[in-house]
């Protein structure tokens, strides 16, 4: 067995802040499904890692479900048709990440039929084997829907030690974002057999649900679908402090067992692995159903908009059509953002789809986005210090980015930095430091290409100097070994002889050689 | 008196035995461990930037890295590396940085070579003349570049008869400008802020 305790007692991870929640306000109303939109918009690439192979061509007509794109590792995730209809063209569109970039996507005609596509659903699953549940998973196209959109296949499978334990996160800690919260209320049973099923595909014996403290309905339902879909007790509930950012993985991880996965390590390491809520639900859907991820839940909520709610989108949906959901938009609107107002991601326009890890749109009034004051210097007051929750030095890593220090940066571990926005929250010269932190790290990853093409391109100069000469030593050998045969053999005039021969019966009998 | 003439001998003695002593030993470790000729050479080869370009005057990163070394090149003639590479090869040989020299050319944003292949007849010369290999092609066959291989150095054009290669910008990747947000989101939880307090 193993000697880490998870979820028996709570611990506490250095910094953060409590926010005020303003998710409520999207979750009154139940879950809505918009309208069919017009054209749905599908870039094969919805995930870390490389974009899968494509498998259909303009002109195709698809199913519901259909894959679109095949996995050839576990590193690829297939994208799949969210409803039937006609893949109309292959066209740059706007996506979120870069930003203000386009990206080629799919453009799905939907025909207005829905028909599903043959749905392959593991029968048994509580018997099947881990390998098949985890093909299954990748089949459908699982990307961690928290946000990150890292391929589950390659969560639950890799070169690591035993997991005994599975954390289900569903501490959605940023303001405004309340998806997940959303479907634990509607579907807290998917939560919990999606659990056991990525429980068995990891090997772990050991459920957690993480959820905050001040998410009263959900605690409520999803206890009732344990008595009902957990019958040997591998899942249990755990309430955590609502402090953000305690739902990201190393917080949260932290926080249930007191240890910190290694800042170049994994929380497999630690024999954990952490999923979110909404990627269980997903994976019961496409076990037990059959159906691959081709929706999801999006919060669309935020000052600006008439009225927040959780909508469940299909992949591919415009922005626009989520707002249109949602009430539409205030006058003055500023800026919208994909994810919360703490780390999320500004959007440079309401075309852009949604993509699996779409988890919020938050829009913002002109008000919202008003700067209190302009950006003045750092102070060194040591707020950042006290609320990074990665035990860093933003206001060190600050001063040396500024300076274009990169390395010094780097020794100060800026890719540990989580970009949750707690220090530029704080910083009393409000200072963007996350900006600031995305650019270095920016900075640093297009060294490292650049490193990995010096290396490579020396190693070419030097192989092909090598070939080079030992073309050189081979040519003089054969010169040395030449003038040898003429000076022992003495017989330079048969040699000529011999060549002239040679010539002549080439140029006698062209068509004998077949030569020209 | 006699005594303290003895006295400051002696002293004198033990002090020219271990001045002697110490400058023997370093002496030895100096010829037993002197700095490698091999790993300086490698060492400045690993700030270059390997582009090959013979802009140097050298045909090539380590034979610039060697003369380096040896002292007949000086720490500032290569464009790709740019002042960042000067300042690097200056600090790794404790030498003052210095501007960049011009007359081997300017620092340019990345390049990489493409072949239009329609005007390409098949002449080979560029593949001889790629220090990398980057080129593919057979005689009187259509060439191309992999782009992945390619280091920019323009080697490739001088040779071409026909001019059909182009140098064009690579691709890099996008990274964030601090600018990207003139005015970050998280202002709109400015409300929150006078509620806010420290876990």
């Amino acid at each position: 067995m193993h000697d880490l305790e998870v979820g028996e007692h709570l611990y506490r991870f250095p910094g953060g802040l409590k926010l005020r929640h303003h998710k409520q306000i999207a979750c009154r109303d139940p879950l809505l499904r918009p309208e069919m939109p017009e054209a749905l918009y599908l870039p094969l690439q919805q995930h870390q890692g490389p974009a899968g192979e494509m498998l259909v061509a303009p002109g195709d007509r698809v199913l519901k479900g259909q894959p679109l794109s095949r996995a050839r590792n576990d590193r690829e995730v297939p994208v799949h048709a969210p409803t039937s209809g006609t893949i109309s063209a292959i066209k740059a569109w706007p996506v979120s990440w870069p930003p203000d970039s386009e990206a080629e996507c799919l453009v799905l005609q939907p025909d207005g039929k829905d028909a599903w596509f043959e749905t392959t659903a593991l029968d048994d699953w509580r018997h099947a084997d881990p390998a098949d549940l985890i093909g299954h998973i990748r089949a459908a196209g699982l990307a961690g829907l928290g946000g990150a959109m890292f391929p589950t296949a390659a969560k639950l499978r890799g070169e690591w030690q035993q997991v005994h334990t599975l954390i289900l996160n569903g501490s959605e800690c940023e303001p405004y974002i309340s998806c997940d919260e959303m479907l634990m209320r509607e579907r807290p049973g998917a939560i919990i057999e999606g659990g056991l099923i990525l429980a068995r595909a990891l090997g772990a014996d050991e459920v957690i649900i993480a959820i905050e403290d001040q998410m009263g309905a959900v605690d409520e339902s999803l206890s009732r679908a344990l008595a009902e879909h957990d019958p040997d007790d591998i899942c249990r509930i755990v309430e955590v402090t609502t402090i953000y950012p305690e739902g990201g993985e190393k917080q949260l991880i932290q926080v249930l067992t007191g240890a910190e996965v290694p800042h170049d390590g994994l929380p497999q390491d630690l024999g954990l692995a952490c999923l979110n809520v909404g990627t269980a639900a997903a994976a019961r859907d496409a076990v037990i159903e059959g159906k691959p991820l081709i929706e999801r839940i999006v919060t669309v909520s935020g000052p600006g908009i008439k009225h927040p709610r959780n909508v469940v989108a299909l992949l591919g949906t415009p922005v626009s059509d989520l707002l249109a959901a949602a009430g539409g938009l205030d006058d003055d609107i500023e800026r919208l953002v994909l994810g919360g107002p703490m780390s999320g991601l500004p959007l440079a326009s309401d075309l852009i789809p949604v993509a699996k890890g779409s988890n919020c749109i938050l829009v913002l009034r002109r008000e919202d986005t008003r700067r209190v004051q302009p950006v003045m210097p750092c102070i060194n007051c040591g707020e950042c210090v006290r609320v990074c929750p990665a035990s860093l030095l933003p206001q060190e890593l600050y001063k040396y980015l500024k300076a274009e220090d990169y390395d010094e940066t780097d020794s100060l571990h800026l890719f540990d930095c989580i970009e949750c926005g707690c220090c530029a929250h704080v910083c009393p010269s409000h200072i963007p430091l996350v900006d600031w932190y995305r650019h270095g790290k920016g900075v640093l990853r297009e060294r490292g290409i650049e490193d990995a093409r010096a290396q490579k391109a020396r190693q070419r100069f030097e192989a092909r100097e090598k070939r080079i000469a030992e073309e050189k030593e081979r040519r003089r050998l054969r010169r040395e070994q030449r003038e040898q045969k003429l000076k022992a053999g003495g017989d330079a005039k048969s040699e000529v002889q011999a060549a002239i021969e040679r010539s002549r019966s080439k140029s006698a009998g062209p068509d004998q050689d077949g030569d020209s | 008196m006699s005594a303290t003439l003895a006295a400051m001998m002696v002293a004198v003695g033990v002090m020219l035995a271990l001045l002697l002593g110490i400058g023997l030993v370093l002496l030895v470790s100096a010829r037993k461990w002197r700095p490698d000729e091999d790993s300086v050479v490698e060492q400045i080869n690993q700030i270059l930037p390997q582009t090959q370009c013979g802009q140097c005057d050298y045909p090539g990163c380590r034979p610039y890295a060697e003369a380096i070394a040896n002292g007949e090149a000086d720490i500032n003639q290569c464009p790709p590396g740019g002042e960042a590479g000067v300042k690097a090869l200056a600090d790794l040989l404790g030498r003052a940085p210095k501007p960049l020299d011009a007359s081997h050319g300017e620092t340019k944003p990345p390049l990489v070579a493409v072949i239009d292949e329609d005007r390409c007849i098949g002449c080979k010369l560029c593949i001889q003349a790629c220090p990398v290999d980057a080129i593919v092609g057979a005689p009187k066959m259509m060439h191309t570049v992999i782009a992945d291989e390619c280091t920019g150095c323009e080697l490739c054009l001088p040779p071409c008869p026909v001019d059909c290669i182009d140098l064009v910008p690579r691709r890099r990747p996008f990274i964030w400008s601090v600018d990207t947000v003139e005015v970050e989101s998280r202002e709109a939880l400015e409300p929150a802020k006078t509620e806010r307090e420290h876990a």
